[in-house]
C-alpha cells in the first residue's frame, strides 16, 4: 500500500534521519523524499510503500506520531488514494 | 502524481479547515422484522440493527486514520417505524429498541422514528403521531421527522395542525433538558428517503436492504478559499466555490465507497451539503460574510446564499457517481456560530431565515423560540414552509424548538454538534382559524406533470 507522510515543524538537526529510522524499523520503504523549508517551517513529503511491513497502517501512524512529539514536529500517514482522489479526474 | 502543493493543499484543509466526513450512515430496512406481537418485532429490530451495523463505528474510525480525515458521526437510519410498527402498535417499544442498539453499537444518532403522511395518515399512522413526544423523550439517540406535503399531494393541513401540537408537547415533556426533544424532531415537504443528515434521516422503502450514505462538510475550507479572493468578481467567486466543492466531495465518494466495500453494503450516496458546526472557521454564514455582506441576514443574504448554493452543487455533482439526500448549503442556527451571532445581534430574523430557505437545503433549522409560541403558529410556521417546498419542487423542513419557559433573548445550550440558540422572537398574529380548518392544501398546478 502506498502513503504519503507529511512533517511540519521547527527546523533542527536529526529530523530526517529519525523519521527515516522510524519507518526502517516498522519496514516501510521509502519511495521519494521531497524536503524544503517554507515560511521558517520545515517540511517533508514523502511517498512511502508498506507491502513489506509486518505492522498494520493504525501500528506504523502511531509510531510516527510518537516520534514525532520526540522531534517536536507534527508527522502525518495518509493513504495515496486520499490525494488520487482530490487532485486528480 | 501529486505534486508537494497538493499534498499541503490537503494536509491544510484537513488540519486547519475543518474539512471532514460529516456523517457515515447506514440505512437498514426493517420491514422483514415486522411481527404482530410488539415484543417479537423490537427483539427483531434491536438483532438486525446490532448484526448489520455492529461494525460501523470500528469501520468509520479505520477509514478516517487511513485518511487522515474526522469521520465526525457514524449514524443509522431505518425504516419508516410508522410501517414497521403499524401491525402490533408497539410503537414505543421499538424506539426503545432502536435506543438500546443505538448504544450497544455506539453510534452518534440513530433516525427512521418517521411517517409520511404527505396526502392523509391512517389510523395507525395517527396513533403513532401521538407517540413521537414520548418517543423522543425516553430516548437519547432516536431521531424523528413526519412527511407532512409534496409536491404531487400538496399539504395535507391536518397533519400540520397535529403537528405543532406535537412539538409543543416534545418540549413540554423535555422541559427540564432545554426542551431538547424538539431538537431530534423535523417536519418536511418532499422528504427524501436517502438523506444521511439528522434529525431527517429514513431509509425509503425504495431503497436496497443495506446502504451507506455518506455527508460530506467543509464550510471552512469554501471560506478559506475565497479569503484569497478579496476583490475577484462573482463569477471567479462560483468558480472557485465550485473546485473547492469538488475536491471535497471526491473525499465523500472515497469514504463512501470504502465504507460500502468494507461493511458489506450498497453505495447510496454522497450528499453535498454544507454542514457547519458551531466551532469558528466551520461556518457558513460566514462564508457568505466572505462574499460581501456585512452580517448575515441584511439585504443580499438570499442571493449569496443562492449562489454558494448552486456553485456547491455544480462542483459537487462530477466529483460523486451518485449524489443524493439534501445537498445543498445547511443554514442551522444553533450550529453555526456567525447565525448564533447575526441573531445575537439583531442582524438575522426568522422572516430573512424564511427566505433563504427558498434556495437552500433545506428550511428553517435548530430555531429556538419563545416556550409560549402557541401550537397554531408553530402548525402555520410548517405551513409557510412546506409551501415554499411545494411550490418549489424542492425539500424543506421546519425544526424548531418553543423552548419551555424560555423568552426572546434567552439562550439555550444543547452541546455537541447542536450547539448553543438564542431565543428568536416570532410573530404571534393568530393564523388559529386558518390552522383549524383542517384539510388539504391541493398540489400546485405544475405537480400535474405527466
Amino acid at each position: 500500500m502506498k502513503a504519503f507522510i507529511t512533517v511540519m515543524g521547527k527546523d533542527k538537526v536529526g529530523i530526517i534521519a529519525g523519521v527515516a529510522t522510524s519507518l526502517a524499523e516498522c519496514g516501510v520503504n521509502i519511495l521519494d523524499i521531497n524536503q524544503t523549508i517554507l515560511q521558517n517551517t520545515f517540511t517533508m513529503i514523502m511517498a512511502v510503500e508498506g507491502a513489506g511491513s509486518t505492522l498494520s497502517f493504525e501500528e506504523v501512524q502511531e509510531k510516527l506520531a510518537k516520534k514525532g512529539s520526540e522531534l517536536g514536529v507534527e508527522i502525518q500517514i495518509r493513504h495515496e488514494d486520499i490525494f488520487n482522489a482530490m487532485h486528480n479526474i | 502524481m501529486i505534486n508537494s502543493h497538493e499534498i499541503i493543499e490537503t494536509v491544510k484543509m484537513i488540519g486547519e479547515h475543518h474539512l471532514d466526513v460529516r456523517t457515515i450512515t447506514m440505512g437498514l430496512n426493517l420491514l422483514d422484522c415486522v411481527s404482530p406481537s410488539g415484543k417479537e418485532t423490537a427483539t427483531r429490530v434491536y438483532e438486525k440493527i446490532v448484526r448489520n451495523a455492529g461494525n460501523l463505528v470500528a469501520t468509520g474510525d479505520r477509514i478516517g486514520s487511513m485518511y487522515g480525515i474526522p469521520i465526525v458521526n457514524k449514524r443509522v437510519s431505518v425504516t419508516p417505524i410508522s410501517l414497521v410498527g403499524a401491525s402490533s402498535g408497539a410503537y414505543l417499544e421499538i424506539a426503545k429498541a432502536l435506543d438500546k442498539a443505538a448504544k450497544e453499537i455506539g453510534i452518534d444518532f440513530i433516525g427512521g422514528y418517521s411517517a409520511l403522511v404527505q396526502k392523509g395518515a391512517t389510523d395507525k399512522e395517527n396513533a403513532f403521531l401521538d407517540t413521537i413526544p414520548e418517543a423522543l423523550t425516553i430516548t437519547d439517540k432516536v431521531c424523528s421527522s413526519v412527511n407532512v406535503a409534496s409536491t404531487r399531494a400538496g399539504i395535507n393541513m391536518d397533519v400540520v395542525a397535529k403537528v405543532g401540537k406535537l412539538i409543543k408537547e416534545a418540549a413540554y415533556l423535555t422541559r427540564d433538558r432545554e426542551s431538547i426533544a424538539c431538537a431530534k424532531f423535523v417536519a418536511f415537504a418532499n422528504a427524501v428517503e436517502d438523506n444521511p443528515f439528522m434529525a431527517g434521516a429514513f431509509h425509503g422503502v425504495g431503497e436496497a436492504d443495506k446502504v451507506i450514505n455518506v455527508g460530506v462538510s467543509g464550510p471552512g475550507v469554501v471560506k478559506t478559499a475565497l479569503e484569497k479572493i478579496p476583490d475577484a468578481d462573482l463569477s471567479t467567486v462560483c468558480e472557485v466555490i465550485k473546485k473547492t466543492a469538488f475536491k471535497v466531495t471526491r473525499v465523500g465518494q472515497l469514504v463512501a465507497q470504502t465504507a460500502s466495500d468494507m461493511l458489506n453494503a450498497n453505495f447510496g450516496i454522497v450528499d453535498l451539503s454544507l454542514a457547519p458546526t458551531p466551532v469558528v472557521g466551520d461556518s457558513v454564514a460566514h462564508i457568505l460574510e466572505e462574499i460581501g455582506l456585512e452580517q448575515v441576514g441584511g439585504c443580499g443574504t438570499t442571493a449569496c446564499l443562492a449562489l454558494l448554493n448552486d456553485a456547491v452543487k455544480k462542483g459537487g455533482i462530477m466529483a460523486s457517481s451518485h449524489v443524493g439526500g439534501l445537498s445543498g448549503a445547511f443554514i442551522p442556527v444553533s450550529e453555526d456560530i456567525g447565525m448564533i451571532n447575526a441573531v445575537r445581534s439583531g442582524a438575522l430574523s426568522i422572516q430573512k431565515l424564511e427566505a433563504m430557505t427558498a434556495v437552500c437545503s433545506v428550511g428553517l433549522d435548530m430555531i429556538a423560540i419563545p416556550g409560549d409560541t402557541p401550537a397554531e403558529v408553530i402548525s402555520a410556521l410548517i405551513a409557510d414552509e412546506a409551501a415554499i417546498g411545494v411550490v418549489n419542487n424542492k425539500t424543506t423542513a421546519v425544526r424548531v424548538i418553543p423552548a419551555y419557559g424560555k423568552k426572546a433573548g434567552d439562550e439555550v445550550e444543547f452541546g455537541g454538534l447542536l450547539g448553543r440558540a438564542p431565543i428568536m422572537d416570532i410573530s404571534t398574529v393568530s393564523p388559529l382559524k386558518f390552522v383549524s380548518r383542517g384539510g388539504r392544501i391541493a398540489a400546485p398546478v405544475h405537480a400535474n406533470k405527466n
